[in-house]
Order: C-alpha cells, then structure tokens, then sequence
C-alpha cells in the first residue's frame, strides 16, 4: 500500500492546476467572458484529457480512475466553465459498449433526479436531465427491455434547461418530441458494467467536489486574514478561526475518502467499487455543503451577493453533490451492500 | 497510487489472520466493561509473542522495522474478525523513543512493547487539564533520587501499572514551560497512593488518579534532561491525537459491524432514522480508514507528525462520536432489557473530544499552525 501520486500523476495536476488558473473565471465578471471561456475549452480539448476513458491498445481505459478524478478535482478548484464529467462518462459508456468514440462532443443522460443512469425501456424516450451539454448537443442512453439486464446504447438530442443552479456548468434536458436513435453496440453492458460506471461518476463528482471544497475554502481564509473589523483581521477571532477549521477538517476527510474512490473504480470488483465511491461521495456531499456555507458565513453581507465567488461555489457544489446521487442516496447504497435494505424517505438528522 | 496490499502485505495479512480465528479471546467492548481492562496484558502480550504487535517500531526495542502500514492490515484483520483492539501505546513509544538516552531505551522500551510492563501517564492534573503547563506536581533533587509531592489526575491505566511516565516542576524559577521533567517513576512503592475514576458510564479500570506524598524516582530515571519535559509532553499528546498510533480505526469498525449484525438480523425492528445513524457510522468508520492510510504513505516521504495530528484528532473525535450516536439508535439504551452495553458505548464516546487535548484547543492548534490564521 503506497496511495501517494506518482511522478506522471503529479504532473498531470500541475498541467490541470496551470490550464485552470491561466484561463479560469477568477472573478464573477469572468463567467461572462465569452473569449476566456472558448479559450479555456480549446486547451481542456486539446489536452487530451476528454479522451482518458476511450479504449487504449488492448482492453482497458487510457487512464485510471485517479486520473480523471486528479484533473476534475483541479477544474472544480477553478471553477472551469468547460464540459469534462459529461464526455468523460460518455466514453466510458462508449469503451465498455464496444462503440467507437464519438465524432461529437457527447453527454450521457440520468434519470430527473440525476442520481442514476437514465434508462430506456423497450425504445421508449425517457425523460432525464444531463450536465456538461452544450446546445444542439447529444446524451447516450442505457437502452433495454424488460426481459435480461443488458443494455445497449441510444442517443437523444438535448435542450438547454431552465435550471441557473451551476453558472459554470449548464445543464439540459430531454428535446420535446426528441426521437431516440440506436447506436451499434457490439458488447451489450452488464449490471457491472452501470454498476462501475456509475462509481466513476460518483468518484469524478467527489474530486470536483473535492477540489470546490479547496477553492471556497481558500477564498474564505485569504479574505478572513485581509478583512478587518475592530482594528483586526477577522481571521484573528477565535469563533471565526474554529469554523474555518471545522471546514478544513471536513475538506481533509474528504480527500482521503475521494482518492479511495478514484483507486477503487479500477482495482476493486464492481459491487466494491460502487460501495467505495458510495461512502465516498455520501461524506465529501455532506462536507461540501458545510465548507461552502462556511465560505459564505465568513464573507458576511458580502458573501451573499452576486458579486462574491462564494455563492459560484456553493452553486457547482450542489450539482455535483445531486449528480449520481447525493447523501442519503449513497448512505442508502452503503447500506444495502452491508445486506441492510434501502430505508424509505430521507433526512438523516444527525444528532 | 494504490490502496491494496502488496504480496508481502498480503502474505501478513493471511498469516494474521488465519492466527486471530485461533487465538481472539473474545473481550468484551472496551469502553463499556471493565473485564476488557482486566484482560488487555494478556491479549497485549499474545499478540506479542506471535509478531504481530509493535510493528513499526525499531529492532532493538521490540519492534520489527516495518513500514506503520503493517499496523493499519492488523487494526483492519482485528476489527473484521471481532478481536479486541490493538493496545495503545504507541505515543509512550514514541516519547520514549525521541526524547530518551540510549540507557533509557533500553531500559524501558523492550518492556513497553512486548506488553510485560504496564505503564500509565501522569500529566494531567485537577488544575492543570488544557493548560497542562501549569502543572504543580513538584519533584526536589536529594541525593540520587528526586522525591516527588503531588496530585495527578485522567491517569489512564493507574492500577495496574508499575510504571508512570510523570512529569513533575524541578525548577520554580524559569517560565512555566521550561521547568518541566519527565521520569519514569515506579508505581508500587510507598508514597504512590492510587485511586481509580469512575467514568460516566462506570467502568473503573481505565482512568485513575494519583496522589504522590514522598514518592522516590532515581535521579537515572528523567527522561531527557531537567527542563525538557515538555518537549516531551508535546511529542507523546501529539501521538496520542493519531488514530494511526491508537489503533482505534479498528474498535471503530469492530463496533459499526456489531451493529449491522444487529440490524440485519431483525430487519423490521428498526425505523429509517436509525438506519441512517448507522449508514453514517459506517461512512464515517470507513473515511478514518482511508484517511489513516493516506496518512501513513504520506509519511513514507520522510513526512514527520506535526500538527495534522490535530486535524486527525478532530476526524477522529467525529468518528467516536457518530458512532457513538449509531450506538445510541441501533443499541438502544437497555430500558426494557438487561443490555446496557450500548448505553455505555454512547457515554465513553463523549469523552473522546475531551482526552488528548480538547477538540478547542485542536482547533486553536489548526488555525495557527495549519491555516496560519492571524493572532489576536
């Protein structure tokens, strides 16, 4: 056991950290520059990292599963206006279906509460939402029948959707009267095959949480040490020093249990894998939430304006903890794979 | 990067754990019966002999040299098998170790490791808790031997140690830091009156409290030299906040598995919100798992324990806590049965944010030694 980064690994998160902090929104103004952002998504293209998941010589994937999470934890870190889960988990459906890799930018779609894969039953356009679609732009579906649990590939074209949540990531839904097309699909997908799948997209929502956690954190601390009030930089009162600590501690958690989560998608068998990037994502959503509220907290009245970075990572924090499933949803898988049923309802209430 | 064993990890693994089917004594839960307390030597020295105890810790003291991820595989084997914990010693280990001559290692440490000598800690004191500094207990110089005047108090393990790792004021004319030294004093002789601490949930044998009227420690006996005691102090508090050294990742699992057990066999017994103090228990059980273990590689790089032992303290704390909390929900707190042992298992939790230093003042140590925050 050694769960240090490797030489290539750690140059993979210098080179993501140096793309997002170049060509980054720094400010809220930013989001809004439209140059800054084509630029950002031409050098997340030609990066190469959209393609990690494809097929390298042989069977598996180009790259791990820490791979992907290293560099979608550096994107939430900056806040990057650029698609990266969405094609990621497009071509992994597209490796294991044994589909060539798409000639488009490409998404997948989840069900409306995007916490699983939207499925598809005997051709039917299901409804479902999707993250990282640009206008004009297609989801893979999980096409099935009632019969076996395989599945082969769909597409569906999408429509932006109404929801403001994340300003750095759009997400769309369904076409109305959208036709589903098949695609060829020479391995149809086994439970493993969703069940993997869907602990990569937990993993990667980890590390982007992971990696907002960083971000809102350090704009917390950086203004706490600089902001004054009563002749003192606010960061030198106890009460605010023992919430921004709480925040690190939870971040700190966090990244330990994502990094196992990243490791697991490749090394353990699938229903481990998914129990692993279940308990990861339970505890890095809870903990996202609290840092970025703290983020906020420390700010003030500043904090709850538009102006302020806070609430931009308080927004990509929220999709991303909704994306394959939030807190109770992956306690409530945790649960199952210790043999205890999935509990009804919701809320866990700690005391 | 990789979370998995290796062969020769593997190997161990397998060998450890094929010996603890034979071998578990079957101990009650430690923080709720004194019975664990009673047998804890025994289970110490058996896990000893069989080498898989100390680990970590060099040769020559009884240790075997390995990589610290070796004690993550025997917590882990420990807890999946229902077998007590590993014993905590490590932060005496590793005070000794640091801040001892050559004379004192090998004096004391052989019998710290292989588990034949018990040892407490007298640090703490009825006026001197947080603000451990401030302690009175006062040891004079006559002749060979300091004769040592005081009150010693959250002794862990008092009654039946024959050794106390103390420190004691040798200078009253210096800043309170720096008049500080630690000795290691023996127990059973006159002058060492022992008193056990009836904890919350009423077991007796783990904390104690000492009074020392006269005691004698050979002048041989200090550790490091007159005024160091305090390097000391930091460098054992500082161990005693890891759950890496505790061993506690273990007890942790060991506990979240007895609950399960629980929940699975009478399924309908127990409503959505108890489910859900559980499935945090295990979240929670599992991230101090993982968390430990980044820990530990992280060390491979010559990375020493510094204040994140504070941050890991906090996780810790967490941890005992929710599970604590699962303890409360699952176990229920005895009325209408003979079982209170849950109920205790929730008390002793509360304790956690307390011993080893405050989660206050681990926070106080985060914000300025971590995030650097400014002083007030």
């Amino acid at each position: 056991m050694d769960v240090r980064l490797s030489p290539e690994q750690h140059a993979l998160r210098d080179a993501a950290a140096q793309v997002v902090d170049r060509l980054g929104p720094d400010t809220v103004v930013g989001l809004d520059d439209i140059e800054r952002t084509g630029r950002l998504r031409a050098a997340v293209d030609a990066s190469g990292w959209l393609e990690l998941r494809q097929r390298a010589e042989g069977d598996g994937p180009l790259a791990s599963g820490v791979e992907v999470a290293i560099v979608a934890e550096e994107l939430g870190r900056g806040l990057a206006d650029a698609p990266f889960v969405g094609p990621t988990m497009a071509a992994e459906l597209r490796r294991r279906a044994g589909a060539g890799p798409a000639v488009e930018p490409e998404t997948v779609l989840l069900d409306r509460t995007l916490s699983s894969a939207a499925f598809s039953r005997n051709g039917e356009t299901p409804a479902g939402a999707s993250v990282d679609a640009t206008p004009g732009q297609s989801a893979l579906v999980l096409l099935g029948d009632d019969t076996a649990a395989r599945w082969r590939l769909g597409r569906v074209p999408l429509r932006a959707g109404d929801s403001q949540l994340d300003l750095t990531r759009r997400t769309a839904v369904v076409n109305d009267g959208a036709v589903l097309a098949g695609l060829e699909t020479p391995d149809a997908l086994g439970q493993d095959d969703v069940d993997v799948w869907t602990a990569l997209g937990l993993a990667l929502t980890c590390a982007d949480l992971v990696g907002v956690m960083r971000g809102a954190f350090e704009l917390a601390r950086s203004y706490a040490s600089t902001r004054r009030q009563y002749d003192a930089p606010i960061g030198s009162f106890q009460a605010l020093q023992h919430m921004l600590v709480d925040a690190y501690v939870a971040l700190e958690g966090s990244r330990s249990v994502a990094l196992h989560a990243a490791w697991a998608v490749d090394a353990l068998a699938p229903p481990d894998a998914l129990a692993a990037a279940a308990a990861a994502k339970a505890y890095c959503a809870r903990a996202a939430l609290g840092v970025c509220e703290t983020s906020v907290q420390v700010h003030g009245g500043i904090g709850n304006t538009w102006d302020c970075l806070a609430h931009v990572f308080l927004r990509r924090a929220l999709l991303s903890v909704e994306l394959f499933g939030g807190a109770d949803t992956n306690v409530a898988r945790v649960l199952a794979h210790h043999g205890i049923g999935t509990p009804a309802g919701s809320g866990h209430g700690l005391r | 990067m990789d979370f998995g064993d290796d062969p020769v990890e593997r190997a161990f693994r397998m060998r450890l754990r094929a010996w603890v089917a034979e071998h578990n004594p079957g101990l009650p839960t430690s923080s709720t019966d004194d019975g664990f307390w009673e047998g804890q030597a025994a289970w110490h020295q058996s896990l000893y002999d069989a080498g898989f105890f100390g680990m970590s810790w060099p040769v020559e003291v009884g240790g075997q040299d390995r990589p610290s991820v070796f004690d993550v595989i025997v917590d882990e084997e420990l807890a999946a098998a229902g077998a007590p914990p590993r014993p905590s010693v490590g932060y005496l280990v590793q005070g000794l170790l640091e801040h001892g001559s050559d004379d004192v290692k090998r004096r004391f440490l052989p019998g710290i490791v292989n588990g034949r000598d018990r040892w407490c800690q007298g640090f703490s004191e009825p006026d001197a808790g947080s603000d451990l500094a401030s302690l009175r207990t006062r040891a004079d110089r006559h002749d060979d031997d300091y004769i040592v005047h005081g009150h010693k108090v959250w002794t862990s393990y008092s009654d039946d140690a024959e050794w106390c790792l103390l420190l004691a004021r040798t200078d009253h004319d210096v800043a309170k830091h720096k008049g500080i030294s630690a000795f290691a004093l023996p127990m059973r002789q006159p002058g060492v009156q022992q008193r056990p601490l009836r904890m919350i949930n009423g077991i007796t044998k783990e904390f104690g409290e000492v009074l020392f009227d006269g005691a004698r420690v050979p002048a041989v006996n200090m550790i490091g030299g007159p005024g160091q005691g305090w390097a000391l102090a930091m460098t054992v508090v500082s161990h005693e906040r890891e759950p890496g050294e505790l061993g506690y990742v273990g007890r942790y699992t060991k506990l979240v598995n007895e609950l399960a057990a629980r929940v699975r066999k009478e399924p309908d017994a127990y409503g959505t919100e108890q489910v859900q103090h559980l499935g945090w228990a295990m979240v929670e059980a599992e991230m101090l798992r993982l968390h430990v273990r980044r820990r530990l590689s992280d060390r491979l790089t010559g990375m020493s324990h510094g204040p994140e032992g504070s941050v890991d303290k906090l996780l810790m704390t967490e941890v005992e806590q929710v599970v604590g909390h699962a303890a409360l929900a699952i176990g229920g707190t005895g009325v209408g049965s003979d079982d209170d042992t849950w109920l205790k298992v929730y008390l002793y939790s509360r304790a956690q944010s307390v011993m080893g230093g405050t989660s206050q003042i681990q926070r106080n140590l985060v914000a300025r030694r971590i995030l650097g925050l400014p002083v007030a």
